[in-house]
């Protein structure tokens, strides 16, 4: 169990709150009416994702630091599940958006937002497949990995509280806290978001695992070859 | 270090003025797009499209402004600078360099484009200070992804890629910032936006202050 625990504790909060969502016990509210039960499923998303991309910097900063390869690939990895993640609570959000706003796509500070956050890491993915030199490639994307970041705080974060916004919290929107996130929705919403992120880091680690995996086979394939040629 | 950045700044001034073609072409780059604009509009009386178009054509221009800060610095010249100066000088010395250069053509543009199009701006000395700010800003940040592409080669494809969406915070402030100076708004009304910009413009010049030490060594 040593070393694995983490990944049951994950399993079991994400069923739990997939569970709980579809037939847990919900306010009624005006609007939003059984919509709110995506809460688990949308805002959660959005938790994951910061975190993935939290740690995907962590670890390009590390990089910097002491410009060890494997911590460049997991930067990328961190990254690759954080856009995952942002597809994710995109189309969650999407749906939601539909039946209480009207349609799918609102102009809103903080659509715009993700929509620029998903552009700036897909301009992080084209920037690392444009470098060929390794060494060079992991110190580019590393600082772009953090201008990146930190300009996404901005956006997501600060720039929303600056203008009006349809969701909860913002330009005088009362926040869910104030009325309709009780105690037994919280029982939810918290777990919902801890197992998201531990799925998350397995995810990751499988990526990193496939990629060790594959690496190794390439360099057998070209011992191999080495060899036929002797 | 500050001798230093003056020196720094000295040069890049005096190979400016050596090498005037690079900044007229910036000059030249602005006239030709206003005057498109010109074409299709003739005259803009509506503040919102006249703001727009305005910070489109200021993004654009400084994007090739900022663009070119090191792409002739590139080969041998890097060496000079690894056994002459501390990257943070050289960092710090083109952000500055770059403000001072931006804003400049921040003036310009916004001079030429009320020039032909029309002048809206009812707030001057408001739009003028969101104007500094605002190509302040893309200098700071626009230097330091000047840096990263010129390293991959590829740099001007790969340079509109990489800082336009990273551009949208600053955009987005200064276009409802200066669209307020525009419709004749006070000092109240936007001085978060100034608030805003100026920490932007803190935290991007604090980054590439910091993170400029590993990307330059080869």
């Amino acid at each position: 169990m040593r070393g694995v625990w983490w990944k049951f504790l994950g399993l079991i909060l994400v069923v739990y709150s997939l569970y709980m969502g579809l037939l847990g016990d919900v306010p009624r509210l005006d609007v939003l009416n059984e919509t709110i039960r995506n809460l688990y499923y949308h805002v959660s998303m959005w938790f994951a994702m910061v975190s993935m991309l939290l740690l995907s910097m962590i670890y390009g900063i590390k990089h910097l630091s002491d410009n060890q390869q494997k911590w460049d690939n997991y930067s990328k990895l961190f990254a690759q599940t954080g856009m995952f993640f942002a597809v994710a609570g995109l189309l969650t959000g999407m749906v939601w958006a539909n039946y209480t706003w009207g349609a799918p796509w609102v102009n809103d500070p903080k659509l715009n937002g993700t929509a620029v956050t998903m552009l700036v890491y897909l301009a992080y993915f084209v920037l690392r497949g444009s470098v060929d030199d390794a060494e060079k490639r992991g110190r580019l994307s590393g600082v772009y990995n953090i201008f990146a970041f930190v300009l996404m705080i901005v956006f997501i974060g600060i720039l929303p509280r600056l203008t009006d916004s349809l969701h909860p919290g913002n330009g005088g929107n009362p926040g869910f806290s104030n009325y309709d996130l009780d105690a037994n929705m919280r029982a939810v919403f918290y777990p919902a978001v801890l197992g998201w992120i531990l799925i998350g880091v397995w995810i990751t680690q499988l990526f990193i695992r496939t990629e060790k995996i594959a690496a190794a086979k390439k360099a057998a394939q070209y011992n191999n070859e080495y060899e036929a040629i002797q | 270090m500050l001798k230093e950045i003056r020196f720094l700044i000295e040069k890049d001034l005096l190979l400016e003025f050596r090498q005037r073609f690079a900044f007229f072409s910036i000059l030249l780059y602005v006239v030709a797009t206003v005057y498109v604009s010109y074409l299709v509009f003739q005259r803009i009386e509506e503040p919102m499209v006249w703001n727009a178009v305005f910070w489109i054509i200021l993004t654009f221009a400084a994007l090739t402004t900022a663009g070119k800060s090191f792409v002739q610095e590139s080969g041998n010249r890097f060496f000079f600078y690894y056994q002459n100066t501390q990257p943070e000088a050289l960092i710090l010395s083109k952000i500055v360099y770059n403000q001072f250069l931006m804003s400049f053509v921040g003036l310009f543009t916004w001079g030429f484009f009320s020039l032909l199009l029309g002048d809206v701006v009812a707030s001057k000395g408001l739009f003028v200070l969101v104007l500094l700010l605002g190509s302040m800003g893309y200098a700071s940040i626009l230097t330091t992804l000047s840096a990263i592409a010129a390293k991959t080669g590829q740099n001007t494809t790969l340079m509109a890629v990489l800082s336009i969406p990273l551009l949208m915070p600053f955009l987005l402030i200064l276009i409802k910032g200066s669209l307020l100076a525009i419709v004749g708004a006070g000092w109240e009304d936007v001085q978060p936006y100034m608030v805003g910009l100026v920490l932007l413009n803190a935290i991007v010049t604090g980054l590439g202050y910091l993170l400029f030490p590993y990307l330059w060594r080869e």
